[in-house]
């Protein structure tokens, strides 16, 4: 499985992640090498299994939705890049 | 005395009991060797001491009061992806470098809730990627056995703190090895806890469905002592199980006669080193001296996917979970611009490291529309044969033998521009978090001058099995005993 720039590109695009032409060229061939070791997945019989996403087999659990104290918004927004009042700031989404 | 910090767990909690030492004394000496030696091992992304001097005093006060529970007043390192309550948690990440969590793990509020003292925070692969401490955005931990050598990893950080005795025990993470291939490494032993066993509130996540937090320790009986606190059911990780927490340490006993060993032949694998698998034959022997019944063909046949199933599953579902990191809430934010979809990319170009970024393309590769059914669901359902092969060995064993590591340490850079290579040190760890069985790695002696682990595995919530069987093989072995002469 070898990749192209264009995938390569379009792969960062979708995950959010800005990358420089330097790394393009390098998740290029790292990736295609790391996919061509994955190739082998192709000979497991996997013909009418199920997909395994919990290994202990717990199903559903539920517990009762109780209300409960939040941490102090101070608290919360000490991290926050930028604020303002008791929200986070962000840049406009729409201009 | 001032050989405090060599202490084991089980030591320091007699003299503290007996009222021989105090808690500050303890951890004063291990604070003072723990400085002396960081700048040459770099196992502390941070030294916490004033903190660690406020529990130790508060655990005094306990102790004077008659409570003193075996992890009382006994310094301990936690791996720096397990959130402290206004004390920085960076995942050795630049992405983390000033983030300073409002709450506590939920491990974190177990071992206060016995006046634990934590002394410092432990360096790691960043966000726990890694096999070698290498992806630590800030710096590499050296290996106190060979200081050109890696520790391990991602525990790293842990692992080489207590190998090197600057703490009492360490706290550490394992989504595919990063607890057992350290110890290994680093020649200490590390427990790697079933899947739900342990609470992950508070663990900052790499993959959801295969990260679990456990000791690292001098020995088994302080690996146990751990177990017996961090253990247990909580409401905010619904995957812990509300399985009641036996005391561990009752496993702890010399005696395996009749124990069923299974040795998996696919684990004895191609290009193992030589004195690894010298080492590993060696104590299957002893094993069957202690009476145990070994079984040299048992099979796992569905080994030989463990590795590619894994780096699907654990990128794919890093991708998801590190897509959190936007540059709003909280890490590192670009902030040269003020347009928002490229003040998020910059934020993750910046902010991340070569190894994180490379997971996340690959997880977001094999989610993306069109991949998805060839490799994730592909990988799901090999997740299962892979199951099913533990599952069938467990009908006729009681534990599995392997090596934790198909080489010892390897050194600083030798891996570190090849991924595969690097991927391919776990090969004998990550089938095991697949699965979600739990597994122990403990000292097996030595090849090249450096540690060889010793893997033992059992079935879903066979911990004490697990301990029985490595502490037998512990008491009758020296190797828990030999110690790094770090000059």
């Amino acid at each position: 499985m070898k990749l192209t720039d264009e995938e390569v590109r379009h792969i960062a695009l979708l995950a959010r992640l800005g990358v420089s032409d330097d790394e393009v060229e390098k998740f290029r061939e790292q990736l295609s090498n790391i996919l061509e070791n994955m190739e082998i997945l192709k000979q497991a019989d996997t013909e009418g299994l199920a997909p395994t996403s919990q290994s202990v087999a717990l199903e559903n659990v539920y517990r009762p939705d109780e209300p409960a104290p939040s941490l102090p918004v101070s608290e919360v927004l000490a991290n926050a890049p930028k604020r303002e009042d008791n929200s986070f700031k962000v840049n406009a989404v729409l201009e | 005395m001032s050989d405090l910090h060599r202490l084991t767990i089980h030591e320091a909690h007699a003299l503290l009991k007996e009222k021989k030492i105090s808690s500050v004394e303890l951890t004063r000496a291990t604070l003072k060797y723990l400085e002396s030696i960081d700048g040459k091992i770099r196992a502390c992304m941070r030294i916490t001491g004033g903190h660690a001097l406020e529990s130790a005093a508060i655990a005094d006060k306990a102790i004077a009061e008659g409570r003193c529970s075996p992890l009382t007043g006994v310094p301990a390192i936690i791996k720096d992806n397990m959130c402290t309550r206004g004390i920085t948690t960076t995942c050795s990440s630049k992405m983390l470098e000033n983030f300073v969590p409002p709450y506590n793990a939920h491990v974190i509020e177990k071992l206060n809730s016995v006046n634990a003292v934590m002394v410092g925070k432990a360096n790691m692969d960043e966000f726990a990627m890694g096999s070698s401490t290498e992806n630590s955005a800030f710096f590499t931990t050296h290996n106190p056995w060979n200081p050109d050598c890696v520790p391990g990893g991602s525990s790293g950080g842990s692992a080489a703190a207590v190998a090197a005795d600057a703490c009492i025990y360490a706290l550490g993470s394992d989504t595919g090895g990063s607890i057992r291939q350290p110890a290994g490494f680093c020649g200490v032993v590390g427990l790697k806890p079933t899947y739900g066993r342990v609470s992950r509130y508070g663990l900052v996540a790499f993959a959801s469905s295969l990260d679990q937090i456990g000791p690292l320790a001098k020995d088994v009986t302080d690996a146990a002592l751990v177990m017996n606190v961090i253990s247990g059911h909580d409401r905010r990780d619904s995957t812990t199980v509300q399985m009641e927490v036996p005391d561990y340490t009752r496993a702890l006993k010399k005696d395996i006669k009749g124990l069923r060993v299974g040795v998996p032949r696919e684990y004895l694998v191609e290009g193992m080193q030589p004195g690894v698998s010298r080492a590993i034959e060696a104590a299957i022997e002893q094993l069957e001296k202690l009476g145990a019944k070994v079984d040299r063909d048992v099979s796992l046949p569905n080994t030989k996917y463990g590795l590619a199933a894994y780096y699907i599953l654990a990128p794919s579902e890093a991708s998801a979970n590190l897509a959190r990191y936007d540059g709003v809430k909280y890490g590192y934010s670009y902030r040269e611009t003020t347009n928002v979809w490229e003040a998020m990319q910059k934020t993750r170009q910046l902010g991340f490291g070569p190894e994180v970024k490379r997971r996340i393309m690959l997880g977001t590769y094999a989610l993306s529309s069109g991949y998805y059914d060839a490799y994730y669901l592909k990988a799901q359902k090999v997740r299962t044969l892979i199951k099913r092969d533990f599952d069938r060995a467990f009908e006729t064993c009681d534990v599995l033998v392997t090596p934790t590591s198909p080489t010892v340490a390897f050194k600083i850079g030798e891996k570190a521009d090849d991924p595969v290579q690097m991927y391919l040190s776990d090969v004998c760890t990550l089938p095991i978090n697949i699965a979600g069985v739990p597994a122990i790695s403990i000292p097996a002696g030595f090849a090249d001058g450096l540690p060889v682990g010793l893997q033992f595995i059992g079935k879903h919530f066979s911990e004490e099995t697990l301990l029985r069987a490595a502490y037998a093989y512990e008491q009758a072995t020296p190797w828990h005993t030999q110690k790094p002469a770090l000059a």
